[in-house]
C-alpha cells in the first residue's frame, strides 16, 4: 500500500530503486570490460597447495546479471513497487486474498443456501450437512467443548440430552450465535455454614452421599436464599437464565462437596462467545445442526 | 578506481562498505515505512493498551510467548477463515515492541480477544490439557503466584511515559495524566495471570466482526 504523507517519498522510491537497478547495469559493463590473464593466479596460497586463480566470469552467470537487470523492469512495470505506481496488472495482496475468498464462496454458497433454506432438523438429517458441521465444529468449538464433543469442566458436554440454555433447534442457534453469559452469583453472604447445609442439599438432590441433617437444613435455606429463583422450586433448572437442572447425574464443575461450595460461595459466571458476526448467518445454522445432531439418541 | 583486492585487504574498508551497503537497502525498505499513513496511524478501534493490559503484555514478552504464537494473520483464505480478517499495519502502532513473532508452533493470537472466555483462559493457562488434551503448550499456573504490582507493574507510571512518548512523536492519541496517575490502581491486586488475561482478551477486537 503506498499513502505516503507526501509527494516526495514517491519520488524518493522511484529515484533509490532505478538508480540502484541502473548502477547493477553499470557495474555489470565495466566489470565486463575488465582485461584478465587467464591463468595468472592472485598470488595466495592456502593449504599448501590451494590457489586462486581470477578468472573471467563464465558467459552464462553475466547473463544471468543481464536477465536479473531486465526482469527487476519487467517486475516494476507489471507489479506495484515504484512508488506510487500501482503495476499494470493492478495486482494487491488485498484483492488476491478476496479473489480467493471469492472463489470458494462461489462454490460454496449453493450448498449454504440450500441448508439455510432448510431448517434445522432437515440439516441434522443430511450427510453432507454433517460432514460440514463437524469441520466448522473442529475449527471453531472443540478448543472449549473438546475434539469429541463432551465438554470439559466448566465446558458443557453436547453429546448428552441435558442443556443449560434448551436443545431445541431454536435455543442451540441463538446460543451459537448469541452467546450466553453464566449468572450464578457470589453467595459468600450466606455464611460458611449455610453454604455447606446447601452443599449437602444440593448433593441428596441427586441422590449423592450427605449429611442428611444439614441436607434438611440446606431444604430450607435453598428457598430463603433465593435459590429457587432460578433453578426452580423442583431445583430443576431454568433454560431461560442458564440454570441447571440439580436433580441429574449431570455436573459441569464437578459434584464434591468442595466443588460445589466453591460454586455457591464465587458464584459462575462462564462465557459462551457470539458466533453471529465472526462465522454469518449460514455457518451459524450449519453448526446449529451438528450440534443438535450430536445429542440425538441420548435421552 | 577501487579495486577488489583493495578492499578485501583492509578490513576498515571493508566494514565502512558493507555499512553503506546495508543502510542503502535500510534507506528503502525501512525509511519510507515512516511516512506511510496506513503503517503510522490507527486503524479505527484501535487504542492505546490501558495500564492493565500494557503489563498484561509484558507478561507475554517476558514468559517468550512470541516464540510460539504470531500476532500477524496472512491474507490466506485459510487463514482469514480460521483466525478473522487479516491484520493490517494500523493495528500495530501501539505495539512496542511489536510481537509479530516468527513461528507458530501454537495458534496466531492476533485476535483471539473475546474468541474463549475469561474462565477459558484461565483453565487453559493454569493446565492447557485440561481444556485441551492434545495441547504441547506449557502450563503458566505459577503466574497466580505473584501480583502484577510487584512485578511487570512496579514502574507502570514510567513505561505509560515513555509509550505516550512514541505516541506523540507520531502524533497519535494517547495517555492522559489522570490515566497514568490511576495506573496503580487500575492494576490493584490483580495477579500475573489476571493481567495477562486482560490483554489476550483485548487483541484483536478491532477488526474481530468485519468482513
Amino acid at each position: 500500500m503506498s499513502d505516503f504523507v507526501s509527494d516526495f517519498w514517491n519520488l524518493y522510491v522511484i529515484v533509490i530503486v532505478v538508480g540502484s537497478i541502473l548502477a547493477c547495469a553499470v557495474l555489470l559493463i565495466v566489470q565486463g570490460k575488465a582485461t584478465f590473464t587467464p591463468g595468472k593466479t592472485m598470488g595466495h596460497v592456502w593449504d599448501e597447495t590451494l590457489e586462486e586463480y581470477n578468472n573471467p566470469m563464465p558467459k552464462w552467470w553475466s547473463w544471468l546479471f543481464v536477465i536479473t537487470v531486465v526482469f527487476a523492469f519487467v517486475y516494476l512495470a507489471m507489479y506495484p513497487g515504484l512508488g506510487n505506481f500501482k503495476g499494470m496488472l493492478g495486482w494487491t495482496a488485498v484483492g488476491q486474498h478476496k479473489a480467493e475468498v471469492d472463489k470458494v464462496d462461489a462454490a460454496v454458497k449453493p450448498l449454504f443456501d440450500k441448508y439455510m433454506a432448510m431448517d434445522v432438523k432437515a440439516v441434522a438429517a443430511d450427510k453432507q450437512a454433517m460432514e460440514m458441521g463437524k469441520r466448522l465444529y473442529l475449527t471453531y468449538c472443540m478448543q472449549c467443548h473438546g475434539a469429541d464433543a463432551r465438554g470439559a469442566k466448566g465446558f458443557p458436554n453436547l453429546t448428552d440430552a441435558d442443556w443449560l440454555y434448551g436443545g431445541e433447534p431454536d435455543q442451540i442457534k441463538e446460543t451459537i450465535a448469541s452467546g450466553r453469559m453464566g449468572v450464578m452469583p457470589p453467595h459468600e453472604q450466606l455464611g460458611a455454614d449455610t453454604i455447606k447445609d446447601l452443599a449437602n442439599y444440593v448433593r441428596s438432590l441427586s441422590g449423592l452421599p450427605n449429611d442428611s441433617v444439614r441436607a434438611g437444613k440446606g431444604k430450607e435455606a435453598f428457598t430463603s436464599a433465593g435459590c429457587v429463583g432460578c433453578h426452580g422450586p423442583e431445583a430443576t433448572g431454568m433454560h431461560a437464565v442458564g440454570a441447571p437442572n440439580l436433580t441429574d447425574k449431570v455436573w459441569l464443575y464437578g459434584s464434591s462437596e468442595a466443588t460445589i461450595t466453591e460454586t455457591i460461595t464465587k458464584g459462575r459466571q462462564n462465557q459462551m462467545p457470539a458466533w453471529k458476526e465472526f462465522l454469518g448467518d449460514a455457518k451459524v445454522h450449519l453448526l446449529s445442526a451438528y450440534v443438535f445432531s450430536l445429542s440425538q439418541g441420548a435421552k | 578506481m577501487l579495486k577488489h583486492e583493495q578492499i578485501e585487504k583492509s578490513v576498515g574498508l571493508l566494514i565502512v562498505l558493507t555499512l553503506l551497503t546495508v543502510i542503502w537497502g535500510g534507506l528503502l525498505e525501512i525509511v519510507p515505512l515512516f511516512f506511510q499513513k496506513s503503517t503510522t496511524t490507527p486503524v479505527e478501534g484501535v487504542k492505546p493498551y490501558d495500564a492493565v493490559r500494557l503489563v498484561g503484555r509484558d507478561i507475554y514478552i517476558r514468559e517468550g510467548c512470541f516464540l510460539c504464537h504470531s500476532q500477524m494473520i496472512r491474507p490466506f483464505r485459510a487463514e482469514t477463515e480460521r483466525y478473522g480478517h487479516y491484520s493490517v499495519a494500523g493495528e500495530y502502532v501501539y505495539d512496542h515492541p511489536f510481537q509479530w513473532g516468527s513461528k507458530r508452533t501454537g495458534p496466531d493470537l492476533a485476535r483471539v480477544g473475546g474468541r474463549y472466555s475469561d474462565e477459558w483462559q484461565r483453565a487453559h493457562l493454569m493446565n492447557p490439557r485440561d481444556v485441551v488434551p492434545e495441547s504441547n503448550m506449557p502450563a503458566f499456573a505459577f503466574l497466580a503466584n505473584t501480583k502484577a504490582k510487584d512485578s511487570v507493574g512496579v514502574d507502570i507510571e514510567k513505561k505509560m511515559q515513555v509509550m505516550r512518548g512514541y505516541a506523540n512523536a507520531r502524533g497519535i492519541p494517547t495517555y492522559t495524566d489522570e490515566e497514568i496517575k490511576g495506573a496503580k490502581a487500575a492494576i490493584g491486586d490483580k495477579t500475573e495471570l489476571d493481567v495477562l488475561i486482560a490483554y489476550l482478551q483485548g487483541m484483536g477486537t478491532a477488526l474481530k466482526n468485519v468482513k
